[in-house]
């Protein structure tokens, strides 16, 4: 059974008919991320793609807002028209999984999507200003608003961006946003080891010069040669001399090249989707967030146990691994290591049997996952909405 | 003021006193961490809402997360309200005990316990001051970014309580966007960690609910914040309009021309009199409002930036354009704004509002707030962050008048329905504390604050923590 409502009426009765009848429910966007997380099943759907459109967008004041089911393209393209963008930089998933289908906001917003720019500008959570959303009771409630400075009540705008869908079905959410920049700039290092690389990048983000975004490719992962990038965005005439202060400040890492233009916004599209790890495609793909300057002694370690490839970015705190599948796909090692050093690890790609044989999501500590479990009863005490998805048992 | 209603105390706490003291000094190593008597908790029993005031209990000064944890665990067996404290400075009466109520302040764990440049964190007590974190990571050349105006005194505790943000959240957001990860002491003395030194954390995000959740969900001991590198510079430049619009104007330009500056500040004529005659800043007194604005970069940046900001304000009929062009300067243009509280007393009494509207709607909603302050027999000044539309202003009263206080009172409360109205909050900066409890219902439905209090029971089944701050007295549920 697939449900599409095509108002947020039409969302809260169809929720209130599923919990009537104790029915679970899947929660789908564009569907282009069904793939990540523990597979489930479910008698009925139920789809935003009946809810779609910007509701609000006001430039002068940097806000936007658009339904759930609202195709992102869509957003984007209605910012770009204007001059601005979502700063967050959201990874489209589509490449790495394979997948078909339009990401959606709400999708995004579900899984607090953010790419190469979250270093700078924050991570999709930090941009979301208000969420409309039905919870399993089949009330239609808001959080937050439209205005950049909120702090009336509990932030359950935080708690529902990056909840998988497991908590509520969003119906539209509001954002702050930025300028786009007039330019960008790419400086590229080549031929840096994997932990000098992360020690730049490192150095860079204590600079004032303010990198938009800071990854490391290692040899062989899309080139050849191992390419260390740092991003500069902004007024032409100032990231052109941030990039002269920046490569004097790094000068002991060698000569940087300069990249411009498109050829530096493809190369940044790149480290966003993870290209260079899409293929072969039979690879597990994790995701490792750790302190950024633990990026490479991660790796190393897991190297150590298993044969892999990674990308870094948000200067070594987001890497990006491929591992072959077998046996648990290297999860009880990378688990390890990441919890060592301050971490954890999402399995983002996987076989349907891998992820019904592992935890794709990182556990938390018991008494972590007693306050979650609490959090869940209270937005869908009847345990209707993607059951199963993170975690066994719910 | 007695506009608020503070629940009534337990008198069967009140019969304990002495047995439950007795407890609190044998869960704290130092003896004197412990105060019960009357004259000693009198600072106690405000904050900077000083309208109301009640003497708690006791106050507990612990100096560990384990005698934090032990504290709680005892009150919560004993059904003895917390409310837990930083500095006190809360403008909402979020840190005001109640009779009845154990105060555990957290002012003594103040350390700096780890700073990490090439991670960009700092791990540290709770009990910290804003402005010490600062301090502390200035040596390698980087801040933290959130600056209340409080900044010397307020704890971080007190501001992640109420996700605080300050003059340059425009550009670097406010607490929630710069804390990593919080140690959490829960209602019942477990210790959890949310977060940490990585850019995100599995499951929920705990650490952005417990963010601003005023001190009802635990009481955070440690936390790892977000550390910037500093800017090369920054300077402001002071705008001064004929009219209130043509300040907002400029303000809409500004930000449609792709600039984001790191503050925008506005003043209205009695906010920019009042701090002239106070800080001799050289504001324009005569201007119907004034803007200051501040760039950061290196020099050729900000003149550039600056320049083009000028550009825009032209456009608007600027009437003083007053560029700093020394540190002095600087310090000079930003005393008038950072004194304006302080200046302010010197004159009248004041509550300090803090709404958030749309900024698109600033000319409407400046012009019927002071409709409704002249309907009150009151006057206003209006201080605020423009580019994020949080408004500060200031209604004038006389507190040894109970009829002006009630006006006053009354007429804060119009003003933040206003804000409500418009597609704004009641509150921006300074939480809900007491002060905009019962107003609650102006922005929520009910079944919205249900959800909110529902997740609320899931970390205090029993509201032992802060329970008469946020959520309206009446229809409140339980775990």
């Amino acid at each position: 059974m697939k449900l599409e409502p095509g108002s947020e009426e039409a969302a809260a009765e169809a929720v209130r008919r599923l919990a009537a009848e104790g029915t679970p429910v899947r929660l789908e966007g564009g569907g282009t991320r069904q793939a990540i997380g523990r597979p489930i099943q479910t008698a009925a759907t139920l789809s935003s793609r009946g809810l779609r459109g910007l509701t609000l967008y006001e430039p002068a004041e940097m806000v936007v807002a658009a339904r759930a089911g609202t195709p992102l393209a869509e957003l984007e393209a209605a910012l770009a028209a204007k001059g601005q963008m979502l700063p967050f930089e959201p990874m489209d998933h589509r490449p790495l999984l394979g997948s078909r289908g339009e990401p959606t906001v709400g999708g995004m917003v579900a899984g607090n999507h953010s790419g190469p720019r979250r270093i700078k500008a924050g991570a999709c959570r930090d941009s979301l200003i208000g969420l409309r959303f039905v919870n399993g009771r089949g009330e239609l409630l808001r959080s937050g608003g439209r205005v950049m400075k909120n702090v009336t009540g509990l932030d359950l705008v935080k708690l529902l961006c990056g909840s998988w869908g497991t908590l509520a079905f969003l119906t539209e959410a509001t954002f702050k946003v930025l300028p786009r920049p007039e330019a960008e700039l790419t400086l590229l290092f080549e031929g840096l080891a994997e932990p000098e690389a992360v020690a730049l990048l490192c150095a860079a983000m204590g600079t004032p010069f303010e990198p938009s975004g800071a990854a490391h490719l290692p040899a062989g992962v899309g080139a050849a040669r191992a390419r260390t990038v740092l991003r500069l965005e902004g007024f032409t005439r100032s990231i052109h001399y941030r990039a002269d202060r920046l490569a004097a400040c790094l000068r002991e890492h060698g000569p940087a090249e300069r990249i411009e233009g498109a050829e530096s916004a493809a190369l940044w599209r790149s480290v966003r989707d993870v290209l260079a790890l899409v293929e072969p495609r039979e690879r597990a793909v994790w995701r490792l967030s750790l302190p950024p300057a633990r990026g490479a002694e991660a790796v190393a370690a897991i190297r150590a146990e298993r044969p892999c490839e990674v990308l870094y970015d948000w200067s070594g705190g987001l890497v990006w691994l491929a591992t072959a599948e077998e046996e648990d796909a290297g999860c009880a090692t990378i688990r390890a290591v990441c919890e060592r050093l301050g971490g954890h690890a999402t399995l983002v790609r996987g076989s349907l049997d891998l992820r019904a044989r592992i935890e794709p999501f990182h556990p938390t500590a018991e008494r972590v996952r007693r306050l979650e479990a609490g959090i869940e009863d209270a937005f869908d005490p009847l345990g209707l909405f993607n059951p199963g998805l993170l975690r066994a048992g719910r | 003021m007695t506009g608020i209603a503070l629940p009534a105390p337990d008198p069967r706490i009140l019969a304990r006193k002495a047995a439950i003291v007795a407890e609190l000094r044998r869960l704290v190593v130092d003896p004197e961490a412990v105060i019960d008597d009357p004259i000693e908790l009198v600072p106690y029993e405000t904050d900077a809402f000083t309208a109301y005031r009640r003497l708690p209990l006791a106050v507990v000064l612990p100096s560990t997360t384990a005698e934090v944890s032990a504290v709680l665990a005892f009150c919560a067996r004993e059904g003895v309200p917390v409310v837990p404290r930083g500095a006190g400075t809360s403008l909402s009466g979020g840190a005001i005990p109640q009779e009845d109520a154990v105060v555990v302040g957290v002012a003594r764990m103040n350390r700096v316990l780890a700073i990490d440049p090439a991670d960009r964190t700092a791990r540290v007590q709770a009990g910290i001051t804003n402005l010490a974190i600062s301090e502390a990571v200035a040596e390698h050349g980087f801040f933290y970014a959130p600056d209340p105006s409080s900044q010397l005194a307020c704890t971080l505790a007190g501001n992640i309580a109420m996700n605080s943000g300050g003059a340059h959240c425009l550009k670097y957001g406010v607490t929630t966007n710069n804390l990593l990860g919080v140690t959490l002491v829960l209602v019942d003395g477990t210790v959890v960690e949310l977060g940490g030194e990585a850019l995100d954390s599995p499951g929920y995000d705990l650490v952005g609910l417990v963010c601003g959740s005023e001190g009802q969900l635990g009481i955070v001991t440690e936390a790892v914040v977000r550390i910037l590198p500093k800017p090369e510079g920054a300077r402001p430049v002071l705008l001064a309009f004929p009219s209130s619009e043509a300040a907002g104007a400029c303000v809409a330009d500004i930000i449609g021309a792709g600039i984001v500056p790191v503050a925008i500040e506005f003043m209205d004529n009695p906010a920019i009199r009042i701090c002239e005659a106070f800080a001799k800043a050289g504001y324009p007194t005569e201007a119907a409002a004034m803007l200051i604005v501040e760039v950061e970069g290196s020099d050729a940046e900000i003149d550039a930036e600056l320049a083009r900001i000028v550009a825009i304000a032209r456009r608007h009929g600027v009437t003083t354009i007053k560029e700093s062009r020394s540190a002095t300067e600087t310090a000079q243009i930003w005393k008038g704004r950072k004194s304006a509280f302080g200046a302010t007393g010197r004159i009248a009494d004041y509550i300090c509002m803090d709404g958030t509207i749309p900024t698109g709607r600033l000319p409407e909603v400046l012009r019927r707030m002071d409709e409704i302050v002249r309907s009150y027999g009151l006057r206003v000044a209006n201080v605020f962050h423009a580019g994020d539309g949080n408004l500060h202003p200031l209604v004038l009263y006389d507190v040894n008048d109970p009829d002006q206080a009630a006006r006053a009172e009354a007429c804060g409360n119009d003003i933040l329905k206003l804000c409500v109205e418009v597609g704004g909050c009641l509150t921006g900066e300074h939480g809900v504390g007491i002060e905009k409890r019962d107003l609650m219902r102006h922005q929520f439905t009910d079944a919205e604050l249900a959800q909110q209090m529902r997740v609320r029971a899931v970390f205090d089944p029993s509201w032992i923590l802060n329970p008469a701050k946020v959520f309206p007295l009446e229809g409140r549920i339980a775990g």
